[in-house]
């Protein structure tokens, strides 16, 4: 009884003749997360992310020690035990603590620039696109500037005229790491301006503003969440070495990177401070690229299945 | 030597795909003598697969097998891969569809053709280039010793259609298989590149498989007709009795064709039917 | 040959040099273009994000007199645009003012450190050719496989681990546990004050001088920041060769060679390889591009004395003229190394020389 309800619902989704926007888009999304879910590293990287987020939402509940304030009486340097699972630090406080904290800022700053990153790049590659000329040629040229410079070097002078913390990092990979965004924006919309469907909103006489916001940006949407999603890793390793360079978070935020900066100084004896937050770091980075490539795989049908 | 260059009994070609086991070629049979035979079907009838099986240069992940598949008495599925590969080339060749994809791009056009045959004879360099050049010549390429320091962008596609036959014949091989030679050229250099072939199997005497989907060209250029559906042979007919076609596959391409001074409407669709592909 | 065949090769000859030089033009237009842009960015962090440019070069303890004369000779009561030529034409003569943490020209101190950047960096780049070509290749070839696999798996950890932290936990277990290297430095303090370098690469001027215990310290420390470059560039090569090799592979004329009767290792590596060999090129300079910026982290972690060392002491110190210097430097480098590998293409594929 069950199997068939179960049966026929997969038919439903599976259905060549959908009868309804709704089902074909369902069915859309099942068909990919059927060819995601058959990736298994790519379940290994949302298990990575998912368990990110859940770190972050409840570090309070996680972490048994106050991220900040430490013991420095009688906890300093403490290896890895059963009261600190990671150590302590030369303030006395509990990395595992420290690091549960540090899940919130990574988030805080991969969040962010992509909030900031990809609608500029979504605005700058569409509007090239789609009004072609002169005022393409400026854009894209000033986006293959962009792209020709160092990014983490470039990050830094901006910190370094911002001053250090944490906003300022955020900014400053935000201003360096648009331009790839505007670059695929606007290979999408090349590839629909001239389509007839764009044609036939024109001719019903939409604003260029209307048809790049509501006919063009919504295609572009998947390509650029899988490149940010790509992109992620690569957020966290420049906001982390900023960190490490004493350029992004501030003591005592309980940032990866600040926090190896700061573990740094004893690394031959007490190599466990910095060991964990780069750890962190590292298993943070490979969820995201994991996430990435499989989500690529299963929305890109370019991308081949055999 | 027996009388019979190939022998194919039973020839199944199997790709495993995600969603399981697709057989696109499923139990094909047929012999070749020193004769031309045309192999029909739509795109998706697995003639395709059928002539890189009997090659031996189907994708890695596909599986081969058959009842029989003998080229000149020899088995060539026992054979050990090396045996196999000193026949592709030699004595078995290959023209694929489009010149533009099917020459090495970054290699010029005397050199692929040199290549081919040092790979199977030792030769030296300087005759090489001289067997080479008088290949090109055979294929009525007017300027062999230009052509044969272009690279193949820098031809037409009927030239290198042309350089490609030369590539493949320079090694005097007994059997060729053609894989859709003229499809992708110009109307107007097909006829071209299809006398050079036709004066070249005469000449040397070969066994010649051409893959089509046109049955018209193949009726006309072959002697006899294998047609193909759904990775099935579903009729062998002599060219010349084509006309006769007894199964309604046959037919139905036979009405597809258009005949000048035909009124063609409504336009014949083709007829397809499960039971067949049975 | 004939006169016609003459004819003909010199015809083609002139369409390939106007070829390449319109794309010599299109070149030039592009590196004078981008290297105003970066210059155009230098001087917005310089001169206009600052409340005080004056103060950002010189520090809040500067005397009144000092910096009365450096904001005239900033320019900064000029308009921007004049302030911005002035920048430009200072920047092409060299002159990025003086650090005021060494007290020298940013030009001389960078023309000092950067050696020892490129070193390390080259290096880098040849641990991760040599091996991430292979690698690469073999992943693609035998898809699936346990070593697509295994490189696969590399190329994900050298694209997702924080390069610094990498270079600390080595250093624990090299340096301190089994002490196969030496401390992080350039050259042990013995032979920082014996050893007169030539060119500026340690490891070449031992090697010319003949000094070879000089070049046995020098690759004892060389050797673990080169490595960890090296990884970078592996990981990034060995999985931009695996695609190109995958798309190569299933090209026809890939099917024209087995048909040939080629082996298959003259088809993989004569062939499919032969067609990737000018992305891979393109591949190889962007990665020596990127190890660069990379040096940044590295140099911090093996006080290793190069310019991304000097950037970071800079940072730490506040002497802007020294960062924006030496950001320009690398950018410069960074822009120049793109544009090369762009020119290079072109120059390679016998499909764009005509085309």
């Amino acid at each position: 009884m069950t199997a068939s309800v179960v049966l026929s619902r997969r038919e439903w989704l599976l259905s060549d003749r959908p009868a309804s926007r709704l089902q074909a888009r369902l069915g859309r999304a099942y068909v990919a997360w059927r060819r995601f879910s058959a990736n298994r590293l790519a379940l290994v990287g949302m298990l990575i992310i998912v368990a990110l987020l859940v770190v972050a939402a409840f570090a309070d509940v996680l972490a048994p020690y106050s991220p900040t304030v430490g013991d420095l009486k009688n906890a300093r340097l403490l290896p890895p035990g059963a009261a600190h699972w990671f150590g302590t630090d030369d303030l006395g406080r509990d990395i595992y603590s420290r690091v549960v904290y540090g899940a919130r800022w990574t988030l805080y700053v991969v969040i962010l620039v992509a909030i900031i990153a990809a609608p500029i790049g979504l605005l700058v590659g569409t509007i090239a696109g789609y009004a072609g000329g002169w005022t393409d040629t400026i854009l894209m040229r000033i986006t293959d500037i962009f792209l020709a410079f160092p990014k983490l070097v470039l990050a830094l002078a901006f910190v370094a005229a911002l001053g250090p913390g944490i906003e300022n990092a955020v900014l400053a990979i935000a201003i360096t790491s648009w331009p790839p965004y505007a670059r695929i924006a606007r290979a999408e919309t090349l590839t629909v301006r001239n389509s007839d469907y764009i044609k036939a909103v024109q001719l019903m006489g939409a604003s260029p503003f209307r048809i790049v916001l509501r006919h063009i940006m919504p295609l572009c949407i998947s390509s650029l969440i899988i490149r940010v999603t790509l992109d992620m890793a690569g957020i966290i390793l420049t906001a982390a070495g900023l960190g490490f360079l004493g350029l992004g978070a501030q003591p005592p935020l309980p940032e990866w990177g600040a926090m190896i900066a700061s573990g740094r100084r004893f690394i031959l004896d007490q190599w466990w401070v910095a060991a964990a937050p780069g750890a962190a770091i590292l298993i943070v980075s490979l969820g995201f690229n994991l996430l990435g490539d499989g989500l690529r795989d299963a929305l890109d049908p370019r991308s081949g299945d055999q | 030597m027996s009388d019979t260059l190939l022998e194919v009994d039973d020839l199944r070609v199997t790709f495993p795909t995600r969603t399981g086991l697709v057989q696109a070629v499923r139990g094909v049979s047929f012999s070749l003598r020193r004769e031309r035979l045309g192999i029909v079907g739509e795109s998706g009838s697995g003639k395709s697969q059928t002539g890189r099986a009997i090659m031996g240069v189907t994708p890695p992940q596909a599986e081969v097998s058959a009842k029989k598949l003998a080229f000149d008495g020899m088995d060539l599925l026992s054979m050990s891969p090396r045996e196999r590969r000193a026949l592709r080339g030699s004595r078995i060749a290959m023209i694929l569809q489009d010149p533009k994809y099917s020459l090495d791009p970054v290699m010029t056009i005397g050199r692929q053709i040199v290549e081919t045959l040092r790979t199977h004879e030792k030769v030296s360099k300087a005759e090489a280039r001289e067997r080479a050049l008088a290949m090109l010549q055979a294929v009525q390429i007017r300027d062999p010793a230009r052509v044969f320091d272009l690279y193949p962008h820098e031809v037409s596609g009927g030239m290198g259609q042309r350089a490609m036959i030369a590539m493949m014949l320079v090694t005097g091989p007994e059997l060729m298989i053609a894989d859709e030679p003229t499809s992708a050229l110009d109307v107007t250099v097909q006829l071209d590149v299809l006398k050079i072939l036709d004066k070249l199997v005469a000449e040397r005497g070969m066994g010649l498989i051409f893959i089509s989907h046109d049955l018209r060209l193949v009726s006309s250029f072959c002697d006899r007709v294998v047609v193909m559906y759904a990775g099935k042979v579903v009729e062998q007919i002599k060219a010349s009795e084509l006309r006769d076609a007894q199964h309604p596959y046959t037919r139905g391409l036979l009405n597809c064709m258009p005949r000048i001074g035909f009124e063609r409407h409504p336009l014949p669709v083709l007829d397809r039917k499960p039971e067949w592909a049975a | 040959m004939s006169v016609a065949e003459n004819q003909a090769a010199a015809g083609r000859g002139s369409a390939r040099a106007v070829a390449i030089l319109s794309s010599l033009g299109r070149f030039l237009v592009i590196a004078v273009t981008t290297y105003l842009g970066l210059l155009a960015v230098t001087f917005f962090i310089g001169r206009v994000i600052p409340i005080d440019p004056v103060l950002a070069v010189l520090g809040d303890r500067a005397p009144t007199a000092v910096v009365e004369r450096t904001r005239r000779e900033m320019g900064l009561d000029l308009p921007w645009i004049e302030q911005f030529y002035l920048y430009v034409k200072a920047a092409l003569r060299g002159d990025f003012g003086t650090s005021v943490l060494t007290t020298n020209p940013v030009m001389s101190d960078i023309r000092r450190v950067f050696p020892a950047t490129i070193e390390l960096a080259t290096l880098g780049t040849i641990i991760g050719a040599v091996i991430g070509v292979p690698l690469g290749v073999l992943a693609a070839v035998k898809r699936g496989s346990l070593i697509d696999q295994v490189a696969r798996i590399v190329g994900l950890i050298g694209y997702s681990v924080p390069i610094f932290w990498l270079g600390l936990l080595g250093l624990v277990l090299f340096y301190a546990k089994l002490q196969w290297i030496a401390f992080p430095a350039r050259l042990d303090v013995v032979y920082e004050y014996t050893f007169t370098p030539i060119t500026g690469f340690y490891l070449l001027d031992a090697a010319i001088q003949g000094q070879w215990d000089v070049f046995y310290d020098a690759w004892r420390h060389i050797v673990l920041p080169a490595a960890l470059l090296g990884y970078l560039s592996l990981a990034y090569i060995s999985r931009m060769i695996r695609s190109f090799m995958l798309n190569e592979l299933a090209q026809e004329y890939i099917v024209a060679a087995r048909a040939k009767g080629l082996s298959e290792r003259r088809i993989i590596w004569g062939h499919a390889l032969r067609n990737a060999a000018v992305p891979m090129v393109t591949v190889i300079a962007l990665s020596y591009a990127n190890l660069l910026e990379g040096s940044v982290l590295t140099e911090t972690v093996f006080s290793w004395p190069g310019i991304g060392l000097y950037i970071t002491n800079s940072l730490q110190n506040a002497d802007m003229n020294a960062v924006l210097g030496g950001t320009i430097a690398i950018g410069s480098v960074f822009i120049a190394i793109n544009l090369f590998s762009d020119l290079l293409y072109r120059l390679l594929d016998p499909r764009t020389k005509t085309g």
